[in-house]
């Protein structure tokens, strides 16, 4: 528009059109399409807070968390100005750190912030918690020399390790969230090493919740398939009706579908019966089919199933059938003209249906938390855990980032490769 | 979409709380851990209170922990007034400055006279929480299905030659590792001084191993009985109360096995900052008398925290039974019995959980 205005204006050699009440035309335009830009924002202004409110503050929340580290710089002051001189990582700090830490620790009891310190201590390592809280409860009476007095009352404050920890910690920016997160953590010397064998379980869970959410999504995309093709060549009377038979399940409670697999499956459940009964196997032998990850596999797919199928199908549909005729008319045959022709249409509601099914696997929570026993945990179990039971979200919040930017790679990989403009979502 | 959701939890929870704040002091928010237990509670606590004071209880639940109560605590927005919690997350919260401090002295005496803080069991009052009631961890199997030989013992549990099948166990290390070193010799007063140290954890595990490939892991509290009414498993872990409930009101053969038996208490506390404190202390201070804590152990099966309630207990509300001898705290029931120890999870949770999942996965 404002194009059209300037060339407008530049014709004419007695100076700019202008509108009827003598102001330019240039800027009665502008100002016309300033209102309704304006307008247009307004009414998309409530979305725009939706989802800056529910989604984008809360992610930039959970990434500040997974590095913000302020209690121990916080709470102990003293400590952490008196540990930078400390070095030498073989010897104990000397006796003005000592003083410093049961002035420290006193202070903090009287704030009731102790607990907190505490437990922020014992993430890094265990035990230090209630290391903190009994030398807390008797460091107003302690007296000099403090390094005598503190490792009498516990030999934790002996142990140089625990004094590389409160340095460590003393940083409000951290990155050990991230470095638990993957099975690591700093020794007394701050050099990075793996935890202890026993320790190691979040690489590994990545692993397993990468591979899980692969195989559902081509199991869904196996079973999916000729049900959306059979729903788009159907007559629409029949159609419908194996429509809803897709959608009931999707319109069912999640936790009803999921506890109805358990009655499926478990080992005195109808599937191990009819196995039984039919002595294919017998009754000592009845195979363990859920809480594991069979089980959960099983009771995810058919809870994505759907997800899959609705943007195969509605690909599927605008697929004009005249192109299968054609080309089977031109000398293909059906396999040939179905491969070479059909298949490679639908492509934008199977990198669509992959791409869904997927990206929910990957985060899954509930079903695996139901019916994933011993092996079938995934990473957002681990996350749950540590939101609602150690309450240590910094981790809890280190581990989403890493799914996060796991599914963000993903996406950027599938742009390359396949492009987002062939993704048809529905 | 689901990471988003666990990672916003903070954020939408401070805005629902914006939205539901219009607390009036003419009610109270009562949080628990729902079933036959909040039943339990509302029958014996809720109900009489809200007849004799004229105001309203909401009978909230939820899955125990203190991610809830940080969250509100820290929004500055307290929509609970009045919640139950394990011992570990009350002493835990406490010293986080989760929870208001209590003045104890206000409880009720006992009715012969006895001081609030002689009348309580020994380590059922706190800082910050009054103790209700006395749970406990135990095994149970379903009669009906046991041939041969009763199992006895805690060690029993563990021996898969003598009693076949398979084990239901709660998906945590807690317990679990008492329960393996009790069966592997060690008397309850030595558990936690051998779990103390990096060989006794290793004992424990070991003891575990033995049955690993024979469990199935469940979560919930309503899980157990299921599991053992399914046949799923002939012997499982579980809740007392939830077992006597299944037995007694639905006419399930279940026996639970009392050897080695894990008790732990669950106290009322107020999260920090309650619009309605002063009523949430006189709620409190209610339902923790000596009557009405009897009253509760006749609708389930848990041990009242008070030593004066325990001459009042009577029979269960709907079976008839007498409910004394199912008390943890029946003489024969606590011969062989284990406090959980809150200092011991509280310092070595998160290490020996991550310990336990690594040792599950593989």
């Amino acid at each position: 528009m404002t194009d059209a205005a300037t060339t407008g204006a530049a014709a004419p050699a007695d100076g700019p059109l202008t509108t009827a009440d003598g102001r330019p035309l240039k800027s009665a335009l502008a100002r016309a399409e300033r209102i309704r830009r304006v307008k247009a924002m307004l009414l998309v202004l409530p979305l725009l807070l939706f989802i800056l409110i529910t989604f984008l503050f809360p992610i930039a929340l959970m990434l500040f968390r997974s590095v913000d580290n302020p209690i121990v710089a916080d709470n102990m002051p003293r400590t952490i100005a008196a540990l930078e001189a400390w070095d030498d990582r073989g010897e104990l700090p000397d006796e003005a750190v000592f003083a410093a830490l049961a002035a420290d620790l006193a202070e903090a009891r009287r704030n009731r912030t102790i607990g907190r310190l505490a437990t922020r201590l014992n993430y890094e390592t265990g035990g230090l918690r209630s290391t903190v809280t009994r030398t807390g409860r008797r460091a107003q009476r302690l007296k000099a020399p403090f390094k005598e007095a503190l490792i009498g009352l516990d030999e934790d404050w002996a142990n140089p390790e625990t004094w590389a920890a409160i340095k460590r910690l003393g940083k409000r920016l951290t990155g050990v969230n991230y470095l638990a997160a993957v099975d690591r953590r700093y020794d007394v010397n701050d050099n990075v090493v793996p935890q202890p064998e026993v320790r190691r379980i979040y690489v590994g869970n990545f692993i397993q919740t990468l591979w899980m959410s692969v195989i559902v999504t081509i199991a869904c995309l196996a079973l999916g398939f000729p049900v959306a093709y059979l729903l788009s060549i159907l007559p629409l009377r029949y159609s419908n009706v194996l429509m809803i038979l897709v959608l009931l399940p999707f319109w069912t409670s999640l936790l009803v579908r999921t506890t109805s697999w358990i009655v499926l499956l478990q080992t005195e459940g109808i599937i191990n019966d009819i196995l039984v009964w039919s002595g294919i196997i017998s009754e000592g032998g009845r195979i363990q089919l859920i809480f594991n990850a069979e089980g959960t596999v099983i009771a995810m797919t058919h809870i994505l199933l759907p997800f899959m199928i609705l943007p195969l199908y509605s690909v599927m549909k605008t697929i004009p059938p005249i192109y299968m005729r054609a080309a089977m008319s031109l000398g293909a045959g059906r396999h040939y003209a179905f491969w070479r022709v059909y298949a490679p249409n639908t492509l934008p509601g199977v990198g669509a249906g992959c791409l869904l099914v997927f990206i929910l696997a990957i985060g899954y929570y509930i079903t695996p938390a139901l019916v994933g026993g011993q092996d079938g945990m995934m990473i957002s179990n681990f996350i749950a855990y540590h939101m609602q039971r150690s309450l240590n979200w910094g981790l809890a919040a280190a581990l989403g980032a890493i799914l996060l930017f796991g599914v963000l790679i993903l996406y950027w990989v599938y742009s390359k490769l396949v492009g987002l403009e062939r993704l048809k979502l529905g | 979409m689901k990471r988003f959701l666990t990672a916003s939890v903070s954020a939408v929870a401070a805005l629902g709380l914006w939205a539901g704040a219009a607390a009036a002091a003419d009610k109270l928010t009562v949080v628990s851990w729902g079933g036959a237990y909040s039943m339990s509670q509302v029958k014996a606590y809720h109900e009489p209170y809200e007849a004799k004071k004229g105001i309203k209880i909401l009978s909230e639940n939820y899955n125990g922990g203190l991610a809830e109560i940080k969250a509100q605590v820290e929004a500055g927005k307290v929509t609970w007034d009045v919640v139950d919690l394990e011992l570990s997350d009350a002493v835990r919260g406490c010293d986080e400055g989760l929870l208001e401090e209590l003045d104890l002295s206000q409880l009720p005496p006992a009715p012969d006279g006895t001081p609030a803080k002689e009348d309580f069991i020994a380590g059922t009052l706190h800082d910050c929480g009054v103790a209700t009631i006395l749970w406990s961890t135990i095994y149970a199997y379903d009669a009906g299905r046991m041939t041969g030989g009763k199992p006895r013992t805690i060690a029993d549990f563990f021996d898969t030659k003598k009693f076949p099948g398979k084990r239901g166990m709660r998906k945590t290390p807690k317990v679990n590792l008492e329960f393996a070193l009790m069966a592997d010799g060690v008397p309850p007063g030595k558990v936690y001084e051998v779990l103390s140290t990096p060989k006794g954890v290793d004992r424990a595990f070991a003891k575990l191993d033995t049955i690993k490939g024979n469990v199935v892991w469940w979560e919930t509290g309503s899980q157990p009985p299921q599991l053992l009414a399914d046949g799923e498993v002939a012997l499982t872990t579980a809740y007392n109360g939830r077992i006597f409930d299944a037995a007694a009101t639905e006419g399930k053969s279940f026996e639970i096995v009392w050897d080695g038996q894990v008790w732990d208490i669950d106290l009322w506390a107020i999260p920090k900052g309650s619009p309605n404190k002063d009523a949430a202390v006189e709620f409190i201070k209610f339902s923790t008398d000596t009557r009405r804590l009897a009253d509760q152990a006749r609708f389930i099966s848990y041990g009242p925290a008070r030593r004066s309630s325990v001459a009042l207990i009577g029979k269960h509300f709907e079976a008839g039974i007498p409910m004394g001898p199912h008390m943890p705290t029946a003489p024969g029931n606590f011969k062989n019995a284990l406090q959980n120890n809150f200092e011991f999870w509280a310092d070595y949770q998160d290490e020996l959980n991550e310990r336990f999942n690594a040792w599950l996965a593989n």
